[in-house]
């Protein structure tokens, strides 16, 4: 008895052993984010020789002046600037065209939609590694090199279709019955989605916003290829690209504004996660 | 209150009689929604994929507009590149080897985190963050992490007895791989342990019980009953990671810039330093056009994994 009782302590500690194991592989990155934003330079630049200086504390108190100097003497605040606005253009654009589209496919085209709704799906999967290169081409004939512009009509080319799957898979889940009595009532299929579907679908509309700007927000790729001058880029773009003095990086404020950047957007993303993977895992799955 | 003839017969007769218009026409609505996203997606990603297609068989550079047919000379000149063989080489090894990982660290985690009795969705919204967190900005601080003076990771290693020398993480062709393996698997895990927990939702428990009643142990019951109920969820898990491993620019681009020596390139990276920073965008196409058929490989394997679990095997 004694013994099973024993048995049942080591394996539960066993699993909250790995459960922590797990935990610590994935968070210690933001860990050191946050060491290094608020330690003072003279803790933080101490060679890894030294083994009586302990990297994983804090030696001497903790300093703003990294978030300091980030805030004020960097282009960080133009770089969200810069970021909310092609966002906002972009989430705009992305509803727009992925809303109407996505219950197009829910309810008003069949089989035929069933087809389409795969096909822009997997233009999801096509990367942004393989359409870089033409991309420059056709910023460079459209005089778009170099402007947030050229970024506004690159980035919905993977939010509207990832979005309109999502908002084919939320309008299928609400009843049909709804829309069917409207219609016998005397509501044309327009006026039944202007006012009874509409109305139910700002939830899903709601994700489809938070999708496309955290979408945005963690572009890389396409920010690289397009952007040139500092005043112009992304946050996403600018903090690894142009936080340097010479050869040499800001470590201090570079991961502070790494953990002022992806906190933020992580807590929204996980609010938001299982809708994300339900959605990803129907179009894998279900088709 | 004149209303003028027949208005008023119209009205009366509105619930049942109206006039179908084009906002009753089921088909004609369907296309007119759904056209213009087709069109932009048409547009803006068939278009340049076609184009991309094109670039591949050209002499174009980025300076000018001139498109002259160059055939398969872009191709002849980059097969016989030793270092494009090295980048295809580490595109297949990166990718490979983070995926066997991330399929090992995944399935594990999930099993832990369903099983965790408290704390369930804290560690879930923990394990999450390596995924959500701007990848460029993730690269940033392992570069950090990795640093040839600071490496916290040397520190540890040197205090712990495990070092005697010291590692330069970008100077060494190996150490550059394992750092570049390193962040893949840190930040691909957590995506698939979140697949694949909610693949284990959809399996019913009963199943599980019924084993345990047979008398499976733990090791049977995880080998011949959840792991391949598992399989098709996971597999779903592993072909995304494919495509977002071996087409991934940022990570090698941020840790090492293709160095030390350009052995750590792969083929995005390379593309992108022929391509857009050598103006070359002939050969920049030819380097990206590589990556399609893993591309075309995952699209037809997600339809085939799409009909099977359909009919419900």
């Amino acid at each position: 008895m004694r013994l099973r009782r024993l048995s049942r302590v080591v394996k539960q500690g066993a699993l909250y052993l790995s459960a922590l194991a797990f935990t610590v592989f994935a968070v210690f990155p933001f860990y050191w984010m946050f060491l290094t934003a608020f330690k003072q330079n003279r803790d933080l630049y101490v060679g890894a020789t030294d083994l009586r200086h302990i990297p994983w504390i804090f030696n001497d108190p903790p300093t703003l002046e990294h978030v300091k100097l980030l805030f004020g003497g960097t282009p960080y605040l133009t770089w969200v600037g810069n970021t909310v606005y092609i966002g906002a253009l972009v989430v705009l654009i992305t509803v727009v065209f992925a809303v109407p589209a996505g219950y197009s496919l829910a309810r008003l085209t069949g089989a035929w939609g069933e087809r389409m709704g795969i096909g822009i799906f997997l233009t999801y999967l096509i990367p942004p590694t393989l359409l870089f290169i033409p991309f420059s081409r056709v910023i460079s004939v459209f005089g778009l090199q170099n402007s947030p512009w050229a970024l506004v009509l690159v980035y919905p080319t993977f939010t509207i279709p990832f979005c309109t799957w999502l908002m084919m898979g939320f309008f299928r889940s609400i009843p049909k019955d709804l829309e069917e009595q409207a219609m016998i009532d005397g509501y044309s299929r327009l006026s039944v989605i202007l006012k009874v579907v509409f109305p139910l679908a700002i939830s899903g509309i709601l994700t489809v916003v938070i999708f496309a700007f955290t979408l945005v927000m963690q572009e890389f790729v396409y920010a690289l290829t397009f952007i040139s001058s500092v005043g112009r880029m992304t946050v996403s773009l600018g903090v690894p690209v142009a936080l340097v003095r010479g050869d040499v990086f800001y470590w201090g404020s570079l991961m502070a504004a790494c953990l002022i950047t992806s906190v933020p957007i992580a807590v929204v993303y996980n609010l938001f996660i299982d809708r994300f993977i339900s959605g990803l895992t129907a179009g894998a799955l279900k088709g | 209150m004149a209303l003028p003839e027949g208005a008023q017969e119209t009205m009366t007769a509105a619930p049942v009689l109206r006039r179908r218009t084009v906002a009753d026409r089921e088909d004609l609505l369907g296309r007119i929604l759904l056209t213009p996203a087709l069109l932009y997606v048409l547009l803006l990603v068939g278009v340049p994929f076609v184009l991309a297609i094109l670039l591949s068989f050209s002499r174009a550079t980025s300076g000018s507009l001139a498109f002259s047919w160059a055939g398969l000379q872009n191709f002849a000149a980059v097969i016989s590149d030793p270092q494009f063989r090295r980048a295809l080489q580490n595109t297949v090894l990166f990718t490979v080897v983070s995926q066997v990982l991330v399929v090992v660290l995944a399935t594990s985690a999930a099993l832990v985190v369903d099983a965790l009795l408290v704390g369930k969705r804290v560690v879930r919204f923990l394990i999450l963050l390596p995924w959500a967190a701007p990848v460029s900005l993730a690269a940033m601080a392992w570069t950090w992490i990795f640093d040839s003076t600071f490496s916290v990771v040397n520190w540890t290693l040197k205090v712990a007895g495990l070092l005697k020398g010291w590692f330069y993480w970008f100077g060494d062709p190996t150490l550059a791989m394992i750092a570049i393996i390193t962040v893949h698997v840190w930040r691909m895990f957590p995506f698939a342990t979140v697949i694949v927990l909610a693949g284990r939702t959809a399996i019913p428990q009963d199943v599980s019980e019924q084993a345990m009643i047979d008398g499976a142990g733990f090791w049977r019951k995880l080998f011949q009953v959840e792991l391949p109920l598992l399989l098709p969820i996971v597999a779903v898990a592993v072909l995304f990671g494919m495509v977002f491993t071996s087409t991934d620019l940022s990570i090698v681009w941020l840790l090492t810039r293709g160095g030390p020596y350009n052995s750590t390139h792969v083929l995005a990276s390379l593309a992108f330093q022929r391509g857009i920073l050598g103006a070359d965008l002939g050969q920049g196409a030819a380097i990206a056009l590589f990556l399609l058929p893993v591309l075309v490989i995952v699209a037809v394997a997600m339809l085939r994994l799409a009909r099977r679990v359909e009919v419900g095997v």
